[in-house]
């Protein structure tokens, strides 16, 4: 046990070589970048809807697809009458203060980049890695909301659902899709390059 | 102990890997990449719609043209648009609107909202003789006659009604036709009530109206007064259910405001059935109360005239099939039909089987007349047949048409009814209403169904933001039903008739011997141009090609009225008489007479003119109407 908290208490101290300082830096722009593109995308079918009707998610503000976003007013149009709540930017509070946590981020990755220790990596990567769960438990529970606070007055009373997370479901005539867009998979590779960087330095010595 | 944690980075590591590879797996293109057609197929589907030029086709369809206020023909299978009915709405093309005829039976309105139209009936098979059709906007009903395709009469604004939706539809004799309303109002209409008490306060209507056997001619016979449901569709019964018609309604709530919430909180709405022969021996005995000059009868107090029957939530459709046996109502917010057995019907009534009562008229006890929820689909509309025991419902959520077996059932389909749905098939898109050929005589023609659509959806090269609608021709003789056309249509089809050319018997040319108008004139000698104080009177021959008179004099101040004559027995030489700057155009077929007036209020000299290409020579029939000043001498026309 105590052989085990050395060889701990020792990875902690490592130092950083450039490599993993630079790939620091690059999961840093990556978090950056994710910022102008959509995390995700639902996208609903029907046989009225051949081309869709898309709702994008970004990590500040959500957004329909079609001409000026307008899909996202006809999903709320369609979702009326099942008496599901109108999708609103002013509802979704967490988006309020995402892009604050994303500075963090960034600032704790300079920070580690700067000060070039194995210990800011381990805490950046878990502070991430938690975000990145939690992030992903508030939006099936935002989901899960939405599809069971039903409008018990709807004129169409369906069952209370979740809409899909992530996949591929049929709900009444239409089909969803719901998947990562490029800005999940900008911040899973900001993630794994925080991994990276504790991963080439790990044998460095002082 | 270092390499242990490595090792689990690493692990994790590889999981981040896997997810890169993989962006969007999963997501399937939409369905729209399935419209593509084969070679093969698309030339079946030419074959079988396509008519040569110079060939016929085989069927008349006559959509309703919805709020366009007019009703259209189209060919089957060929789904071209033929001719135009102008019912509700002038229509220069015809001059429908601006002859004196005309504009007394169109009256103050300039359109009317045609949503069903029907084919007069004898013994429940299509007799070709006329076309009924209703105005949900203004309450009235016109008759279209076939012979000539005209409109010929126009009923109302019918009293006591407002929104004559589920209409028009006609017994199995043509007896009566049917409107029911859709909106209620407080009653007497003109009376004002609070919206608020709108079930205490406010009534629908049923109005049976009588059709002449001889002429066609409609009268009011009699209304029932019914509660403030919106009563939406109607079918009249045949064979066993001779005597009965069916009305579905919406809002069994009884909500005054918001319809779209309140008025579908319930699970199941109210179908009215009318023993119309009841009804109309009880109207003749005068049972009911006069309301203005109707004969309206309670159904609280004649009994035995009026049954409710609960059936899908939010209905449309309530169709008797061709036997006359069982009547479907599609309940729109429930994805399954209601199927009636008409026997069980009788059978309730006569054992008194009710479940309770809805304004002193008994409710029949579902569970004893029902057949069969069929499992159809979502947004169940309306209920077409094709006379081999099949049933084509229209899904408008589902953007669908189902088609299914009708009973009786085996008692393994009756466990399952998912069983008895035969096919299905996707239509572009929200069909509203389907019609299958001579569906609600007794012997329909089967072989095509039209499904018309309310959206198109940019299926057509684009025409801007006004977009008509779709409809689709769907051979339905085989197992399976089968695309083959498309054709876009006037806004808005709703329901249609579709009656074999063969069953109709239309005239080409008005006979010389058969015009009984008065002021027709057939020789050059009695034309001329009159004056009785300030109307002055043309009688007008209008030939190939010219118009006798083509001069016709007149003061400002007068009123001119104008007899024209198209003395032609040729077909398809059709005349008319446009005057410049007077909004005035009247279309004169072959051997008909029209008259139109107009008050002249402007001195100068307006040319006039054929307006429907006749001849050669057509540019050149022209004429002039003088007006003078007043008070200065009047030249005399020849």
């Amino acid at each position: 046990m105590d052989a085990l908290l050395r060889s701990e208490r020792n990875f902690l101290w490592r130092p950083l070589n450039l490599t993993s300082r630079l790939l620091l830096v690059a999961a840093a722009a990556a978090i950056i970048a994710s910022f102008f593109f959509p995390l995700w995308r639902m996208h609903l079918f029907a046989p009225q809807y051949e081309e869709g009707l898309s709702l994008y998610i970004y990590s500040h503000k959500i957004q329909g697809g079609g001409i000026d976003g307008a899909d996202l007013n006809e999903i709320n149009t369609l979702n009326h009458y099942i008496g599901m709540k109108p999708l609103r930017q002013a509802d979704f509070f967490e988006m309020q203060w995402m892009p604050f946590v994303f500075g963090l981020i960034i600032l704790l990755l300079l920070r580690a980049a700067v000060f070039g220790q194995m210990a800011n990596v381990v805490d950046v990567f878990t502070l991430f890695s938690y975000f990145g769960v939690f992030s992903i438990g508030a939006f099936y529970y935002r989901l899960y909301i939405y599809g069971h606070q039903l409008d018990p007055e709807a004129p169409m009373k369906i069952k209370p659902f979740t809409p899909l997370l992530i996949g591929t479901k049929q709900i009444a005539n239409f089909t969803e899709h719901s998947y990562p867009q490029f800005a999940a998979y900008l911040l899973i590779a900001a993630v794994s390059l925080v991994f990276l960087a504790g991963w080439f330095s790990r044998n460095e010595t002082v | 102990m270092k390499p242990h944690i490595e090792k689990l980075l690493a692990t994790a590591a590889l999981a981040v890997v896997v997810s890169l590879l993989a962006p969007g797996c999963g997501q399937k293109k939409s369905a729209s990449a399935n419209n593509a057609v084969s070679d093969a197929e698309r030339k079946d589907m030419a074959l079988a719609s396509f008519v040569a030029p110079g060939e016929k086709d085989e069927y008349y369809l006559f959509y309703s043209g919805g709020h366009s206020g007019q009703i259209y023909v189209a060919g089957v299978p060929s789904l071209r648009h033929i001719s135009t009915i102008p019912v509700f709405t002038p229509y220069p093309g015809t001059g429908y609107g601006f002859d004196e005829a005309s504009k007394k039976m169109l009256g103050d309105y300039t359109w009317g909202d045609v949503h069903h139209p029907a084919l007069s009936q004898t013994d429940s098979l299509y007799d070709g003789r006329w076309l009924f059709c209703n105005d949900n906007a203004n309450n009235r009903v016109a008759r279209i006659d076939l012979r000539d395709f005209k409109t010929k009469q126009i009923l109302g604004p019918i009293p006591n009604a407002s929104g004559t939706h589920a209409s028009s539809f006609v017994t199995e004799n043509t007896d009566y036709l049917f409107l029911a309303t859709r909106f209620s109002t407080p009653l007497p209409r003109g009376r004002v009530a609070d919206p608020k008490d709108y079930a205490k306060e406010f009534n629908g209507m049923i109005t049976a109206v009588k059709v002449d056997p001889k002429d066609g001619e409609m009268s009011l016979a009699y209304q029932i007064l019914m509660p403030p449901l919106d009563f939406d569709l109607c079918s009249t019964g045949k064979g066993p259910s001779s005597g009965f018609a069916f009305f579905t309604s919406y809002n069994t709530e009884m909500a005054g405001d918001l319809l779209e919430v309140n008025a579908t909180q319930k699970d199941r709405d109210l179908a009215a059935i009318v023993n119309w022969k009841a009804a109309a021996e009880a109207a003749a005995a005068n049972k009911g109360t006069v309301m203005n000059g109707v004969q309206v009868l309670d159904p609280s107090k004649v009994p035995g005239i009026l049954y409710y029957v609960p059936v899908g939530k939010s209905p449309h459709g309530m169709d008797t099939d061709p036997t006359g046996q069982w009547i479907v109502a599609g309940g729109k917010l429930q994805p399954s039909t209601t199927v009636l057995n008409i026997d069980k019907i009788k059978a309730a009534i006569a054992n008194k089987d009710f479940d309770g009562e809805f304004r002193g008229v008994p409710i029949l006890n579902y569970n004893s007349v029902v057949e069969g929820e069929v499992p159809v689909g979502l947004g169940p509309l309306h209920t077409q047949y094709d006379g081999k025991g099949n049933a084509y419902t229209s899904l408008f959520v589902d953007s669908n048409i189902t088609k299914w077996k009708l009973p009786p059932w085996t008692d393994a389909e009756k466990k399952d009814l998912t069983s008895v749905v035969l096919d299905k098939m996707p239509v572009n898109f929200s069909v509203g209403h389907l019609v299958v050929a001579g569906s609600d005589t007794k012997k329909p023609y089967g072989k095509w169904l039209v499904a018309m659509n309310k959206l198109s959806k940019g299926r057509h090269v684009s025409v801007g933001p006004s977009q008509p609608e779709s409809s689709q021709l769907i051979d339905i003789s085989g197992d399976k039903m089968k695309m083959v056309a498309e054709a876009y249509t006037e806004p808005e089809p709703h329901f249609a008739q579709i009656v074999a050319v063969k069953d109709l018997k239309p005239i080409e040319v008005y006979p010389k011997t058969e015009n009984k108008d008065p002021n027709a004139v057939w020789d050059a000698k009695e034309t001329g141009v009159t004056r009785e104080g300030n109307k002055v009177t043309a009688k007008v021959i209008a030939v190939r090609s010219r118009f006798i008179p083509d001069r016709i004099d007149a003061n400002v101040g007068d009123e001119l009225i104008v007899h024209v004559t198209n003395i032609e027995q040729a077909g398809d030489m059709i005349h008319g008489f446009g005057v410049n700057d007077h909004n005035l155009n009247v279309v004169i077929d072959p051997g008909e007479t029209k008259t139109f007036k107009v008050k002249l209020t402007k001195t100068g000299v307006f040319p006039f003119y054929c307006t429907n290409f006749c001849s050669a020579l057509h540019q050149e029939m022209q004429g002039y109407l003088v007006v003078h000043p007043e008070g200065e001498p009047v030249a005399k026309a020849d």
